[in-house]
């Protein structure tokens, strides 16, 4: 493959994985959950650590740890299932009167594509996000943070296998957590 | 300062009486700033826990009330709680949340303070102090009572206040629920790694109230029930126990402690559990009988929401967590959550727990969620002028209280409704609050030990 091929192959990959990212964004603001759960590998790992204030030099301990911490989530594709099952309830006050949601995604890198960026079947991707949510009347909630996704090929698109979601947050500045980010 | 006069918080603001508390009390700024004064700097308040600082030199940082705080372990072990603010200029000698360090040194000018307190480093202390500054009178400033109840840290700024044994009365025993082991073997608890914190609208003792023991807000939670994340895959609790038990209300009059209370029939061990993980199932089985044997009746109380007076709220059940409700203002509560499990209960256990812990509670947890809809949109609709002329209701339940409450042998000293029957009562917010208006009016510790005549008596 010439040099010229191959930045065409990262081009057009990257282009896939962004429109993926988009549209998953689109599922989640158009509130259309069924659709958005199945994006979901059936062992995907949803992982959003709780961030510490920590000295230079000991990064390692500004994140809590999946497993075996305690996070903000760190669930499988169940209990992902079981909250949209509660928001459809339409008594899961918290989300009743339903927030309004935007998710931009931006900074969009693909970092690794297994076995290679002509055939990939596993790729790493990482963005950033910003969420709007309003909700009710004048409460307005802004999130910023970076993920790190890992997405595995299936038949012609894509499926979410596991996503790390670090919020640039200490003490979180929102009174819940009520929708997927 | 002085403080200013009563305003007759317990024949007009909070009257029990008639079963009425003003909503000013949640929403006014003025009597914000007098509990800072009368509660938070009088009572004692919860730390953190000792597995969180398991080694010499370790420190998490804390709050009471408004204010920073450090736990801290010096050098020789003893366990401390500081003011975290240099004596010099006041800025914050710690802005981590937890590690371990030497000492504690102000970005500021400089000034550095032992694990200990003392303050060990002073720049140009020869040149610019001649040598003359009393380093031992300008340590960091320190709470003037300290308290380790079976690994949970307790501290007061009162050297008045009574000891936190005396100040916990007879709430021990369910204090004693969440510290001690699921087998019965005393202060077994340790943290799981990770304290939650977050902030909600709404005035700190709407949570407060919540976790004494509201029994009334099942509508709140019925889309959970619906969603199903109990540790059984139902429901959103293993609750064998609710189906064979008498359910109670124990308030410890005085002390402004309250809880919901399970207690099994005698010779009863608690329902099957975790029936869906049955490691998780046969460890709490084996645990229930040890229980037994080591505790024998005692082990029919199986613990539920409860509050020690005034922001700390336990529940030692399902799922095991401790929160503090810290005042940020009238208008905003920064919430903290522990988790506990046993320290050495086994990996596939602990982790089990872990996983329906966070699906529960905190910000995300699909239980606690609906919780903080409600703290802050009654906050926010309290705070206009015609919502303030008019009350809350606490009338629910009154005057059905006992104090002579035992149950196939079993005593259970305090302010008892047997709720088994009539489902609910606000005997535990009368409490709370009752206790909130006599803080609010005493002058000091000597009017606030309210029990120490009474109990004086009945030792005679």
């Amino acid at each position: 493959m010439s040099e010229r091929d191959a930045r065409i192959e990262r081009l057009l990959l990257g282009q896939e994985i962004a429109d993926f990212l988009y549209h998953e964004a689109e599922l989640l603001d158009q509130r259309r959950y069924r659709d958005w759960l199945d994006l979901l590998a059936e062992d995907v790992r949803y992982w959003m650590p709780m961030r510490r204030n920590v000295k230079i030099g000991e990064d390692e301990r500004e994140f809590t740890s999946a497993g075996t911490d305690i996070n903000w989530f760190d669930e499988g594709k169940e209990t992902l299932a079981r909250r949209v099952k509660q928001i459809e309830t339409g008594i899961h006050w918290a989300e009743e009167p339903r927030s309004r949601l935007s998710h931009l995604i931006t900074n969009v890198q693909v970092r690794a594509a297994e076995p290679s960026v002509a055939a990939p079947q596993d790729v790493s991707v990482t963005c950033r996000f910003l969420i709007y949510r309003n909700r009710v009347e004048t409460e307005t909630d802004i999130l910023v943070g970076k993920r790190e996704d890992l997405l595995r090929r299936n038949g012609a698109g894509w499926l979410l296998a596991r996503r790390k979601i670090i919020l640039d947050q200490n003490v979180l500045l929102t009174k819940n957590l009520t929708f997927f980010i | 300062m002085a403080m200013k006069g009563s305003r007759g918080y317990r024949s007009g603001l909070v009257d029990l009486q008639a079963g009425e508390i003003s909503r000013e009390i949640f929403v006014n700024e003025d009597i914000y700033a007098e509990e800072q004064e009368r509660i938070f700097a009088r009572a004692w308040l919860h730390v953190g826990h000792e597995s969180q600082i398991p080694k010499p030199g370790d420190y998490f940082v804390s709050s009471m009330g408004e204010e920073s705080v450090i736990l801290c372990r010096d050098r020789a072990s003893r366990i401390h709680v500081f003011l975290n603010s240099c004596r010099h200029r006041g800025m914050k000698v710690c802005r981590y949340d937890e590690g371990t360090a030497a000492v504690f040194t102000c970005p500021y000018h400089g000034w550095s303070f032992g694990t200990d307190g003392r303050l060990v480093g002073v720049p140009y202390f020869r040149e610019a102090y001649h040598s003359r500054l009393d380093k031992e009178k300008w340590g960091l400033i320190e709470v003037a009572q300290l308290a380790n109840y079976k690994g949970s840290i307790w501290a007061t700024w009162d050297p008045a206040a009574p000891s936190f044994t005396e100040y916990l009365g007879g709430f021990t025993r369910y204090l004693d629920l969440q510290l001690d082991g699921w087998d019965g073997r005393e202060a077994q608890a340790e943290v799981l790694c990770g304290v939650q914190k977050w902030l909600v609208p709404c005035n700190w003792k709407f949570p407060a109230e919540n976790f004494s023991g509201d029994t009334y807000h099942n509508i709140s939670h019925r889309s959970v029930d619906l969603a199903g994340i109990g540790p059984s895959g139902a429901g959103r609790r293993d609750m064998g126990e609710r189906d064979v038990s008498r359910k109670l209300h124990v308030c410890i009059p005085d002390r402004g402690h309250q809880t919901i209370l399970y207690v099994l029939p005698a010779e009863r061990l608690p329902p099957p559990a975790y029936m869906n993980a049955p490691i998780v199932a046969e460890y709490f089985r084996h645990c229930e009988e040890e229980k037994r044997r080591r505790r024998g009746e005692e082990a029919r109380l199986v613990g539920a929401p409860g509050e020690i007076f005034p922001n700390t709220a336990l529940l030692s059940r399902q799922p095991r967590t401790m929160a503090g409700w810290h005042p940020r203002g009238p208008h905003q509560t920064e919430c903290w959550r522990w988790y506990f499990v046993d320290r050495d209960a086994p990996g596939e256990v602990k982790q089990f727990l872990r996983d329906y812990y966070i699906r529960y509670s905190g910000p995300a947890g699909m239980t606690e969620q609906d919780d903080m809809e409600n703290w802050n949109y009654a906050h926010a609709a309290s705070r206009g002028t015609i919502a303030r002329r008019h009350p809350y209701n606490y009338d629910q339940g009154s005057g059905t209280a006992v104090t002579d409450y035992e149950y196939q042998g079993l005593s259970v000293p305090g302010e008892v409704i047997d709720l088994t029957e009539v489902q609910s009562s606000e005997q535990p917010m009368r409490n709370f609050y009752r206790r909130w208006a006599e803080f609010m009016e005493a002058g000091d510790w000597s009017q606030l030990a309210t029990w120490r005549g009474s109990e004086r008596k009945a030792a005679e």
